[in-house]
């Protein structure tokens, strides 16, 4: 054993996990990729320069000539761009919040829908369409906004039942289940008792990333922000909470405030986007995953580049989405699992990460 | 003097269960107290109650210690669980780092000086270069001391030890206490440990406390406390006891040389 003395060597070689600048400008280049190319592919290409000018363009204060007809500006302002921003605020929040989820639950398979808020946004969602309250188009449709508060209601229940069997996060997770299994349960039975709505449910539950004008986009900004605010706050607590709650608490943390409170940040983020873009799948698990396989396990990094890589992803997977059989779109959770499930396996092959 | 932690009338009831009734246990500054006791005797659960992780009843007393949160606690008293979690895919050097946790709160980035810190106490549990390997990828041996070096990084009086020598083959349990009992002496660390193995408990620490159906029955200095008589009691074991230079070597004797009247 060596003398604490002749040690100080090597402290200049420690160093925490952390966004490093590279990881950072990875991140950044992936969505400013994804962003161009949501921007410049579609049933009307556009160059990519133009484009990016008549971005510049609608910054207060510039005046450029982008070079673009007012059709094709419009294309670009009033139709692309505020998909590609619903693209990336859904994708992030959704990204963001699973790798809270996996974090808070020391759960590899958990995803933002762990308690309940699939099943409860599908139950508000298929009730709403029956009911014929509305029809999902607009952000004030009955339909989102049943979703919410389904998805809303489905975690409360989940998280007081949970800590109603006890202090566990497997009776939380289990409660979780059982909440979904019975909203899942009343669902088909909605389901069947209105099999002509059948359709029209189906679509909404495999998600789209479709904007008429702003408001989706709008909507979503205030519980993106709030969402990833509180996780990335949260994310040093989050690599203690890997730890257990024992030792965790052993290191003067209260682990089960933490644990409500950035559950309740994801959760919120994960039903707004559900209810303006429906269920898309796959988008938690994966990209949290990936950013780990490819860059470290601290949610120091995982947090920040989940945000990064998930808008980004979502982005493309709609690109993909209204491209591939244009004019017909395909549902996007179609595409990210598509998409996302073959990616995934290549990650895993030639990553030497050890992960979980 | 005043100990460095004094416990009274403790009683801790879990699930129903009457855990602890009435224990009275004191440490001095430097002393190194080992706790034996048969299995469910309530040692986990003393060192438990000592760290705050469970409700209790009677007093318990930290040197130095008013303030009733977790992280003034968790500067006062650190921990080294008998198994402890390995969080998948963490770094060691981000492990011991959360020994600093309690310091700067869970919220500030890790100053220099925490960087500092925790590169002295992994080279001073030659670990020093496994800052980027991942804990998991650790051997048993290694792993321990990962463990006990966020414990260190903690800069706690109060070290508390649970089983720290259960995963390891003799020569790491005599490394890892040898370490214990050396920094306890560099910087006057008080150390309880719970330990099976009771002629390394008689080898290491100054007093031996006895728990048993969770109350403390005997307590003192190892050769006191550890008599054929106590273990028998306590234990249930059938011993004889070696006497070395060293204090007393615990060696169990089978029912054949105990009819041959191989007793004490």
């Amino acid at each position: 054993m060596s003398d604490p003395q002749h040690s100080g060597g090597s402290s200049a070689v420690l160093q925490a996990s952390g966004l490093r600048p590279r990881s950072l400008m990875a991140g950044l280049a992936a969505a400013a990729v994804a962003v161009v190319a949501g921007l410049t592919i579609g049933p009307v290409d556009i160059a990519a320069h133009r484009v990016a000018l008549q971005l510049l363009d609608g910054l207060p204060g510039l005046t450029i000539d982008s070079g673009l007809s007012d059709a094709h500006a419009a294309i670009v302002e009033q139709i692309r761009l505020p998909r590609v921003v619903l693209g990336l605020l859904v994708g992030a929040t959704l990204s963001v919040s699973g790798a809270t989820y996996q974090g808070a639950f020391r759960n590899p398979l958990a995803d933002p829908y762990l308690l309940g808020i699939a099943a409860g946004a599908g139950l508000g969602a298929t009730i709403a369409i029956t009911s014929n309250l509305g029809d999902g188009a607009g952000v004030f449709d009955a339909v989102p906004l049943a979703a919410f508060a389904g998805a809303l209601i489905s975690v409360t229940v989940s998280y007081v039942a949970g800590h109603l069997g006890g202090r566990s996060t497997a009776s939380l997770i289990l409660a979780g289940i059982a909440v979904a299994s019975f909203l899942t349960a009343c669902q088909t039975y909605v389901l069947q008792a209105n099999s002509d709505a059948f359709r029209q449910i189906f679509a909404w539950i495999l998600g789209r990333i479709a904007t008429s004008g702003w408001s989706e986009p709008a909507l979503m900004l205030p519980y993106f922000v709030v969402t990833v605010a509180v996780v990335l706050r949260y994310r040093r607590a989050l690599d203690v909470l890997a730890v257990g709650d024992e030792e965790a608490a052993a290191l003067g943390l209260e682990p089960r405030r933490i644990r409500l409170v950035v559950v309740l940040a994801a959760s919120l983020g994960a039903a707004a986007a559900v209810s303006v873009s429906g269920l898309i799948g796959f988008v938690g698990i994966i990209v949290p995953h990936t950013v780990r396989l490819a860059f470290g396990s601290s949610n120091r990094l995982v947090l920040p580049l989940s945000v990064l890589f998930g808008g980004a992803f979502m982005v493309l997977a709609d690109l993909a989405a209204r491209t591939a059989l244009a004019p017909a779109e395909l549902p996007i959770g179609v595409v990210t699992a598509f998409l996302g499930a073959p990616f995934f396996v290549l990650v895993l092959r030639t990553s030497r990460r050890e992960i979980w | 003097m005043t100990p460095a932690v004094r416990v009274q009338h403790l009683d801790v009831t879990l699930d129903g269960t009457h855990v602890l009734r009435g224990v009275d246990l004191a440490a001095s500054t430097g002393e190194w107290v080992n706790i034996i006791g048969p299995n469910g005797a309530g040692k986990t659960t003393l060192l438990r109650a000592l760290l705050g992780l469970v409700a209790f009843d009677g007093e318990i007393a930290i040197e130095g210690l008013s303030d009733r949160r977790r992280s003034a606690r968790a500067r006062k008293v650190a921990y080294v669980p008998q198994t402890p979690v390995i969080p998948p895919g963490m770094r060691v050097a981000d492990y011991v780092l959360l020994g600093r946790i309690p310091h700067r709160g869970v919220f500030a980035a890790e100053t220099a000086n925490d960087r500092r810190i925790a590169a002295e106490v992994l080279a001073r549990l030659d670990l020093e270069g496994f800052g980027d390997r991942s804990v998991q990828s650790l051997s048993g041996g290694e792993r321990q001391r990962a463990v006990m070096a966020r414990a260190l990084a903690q800069q706690a009086d109060v070290l508390l030890l649970d089983e720290p020598t259960t995963a390891l083959d003799l020569g790491h349990q005599q490394d890892v206490l040898e370490l214990v009992d050396a920094l306890r002496r560099e910087r006057s660390l008080t150390v309880i440990a719970t330990l099976h193995d009771l002629t390394l408990a008689a080898r290491y620490g100054d007093r031996i406390a006895i728990l048993a159906r969770g109350r403390v029955a005997e307590t003192g200095p190892p050769a006191e406390v550890l008599t054929v008589q106590n273990i028998s009691e306590y234990f249930g074991a059938s011993v004889r006891i070696v006497d070395d230079p060293e204090g007393p070597v615990i060696v169990p004797t089978t029912a054949a040389s105990a009819q041959n009247g191989d007793q004490p």
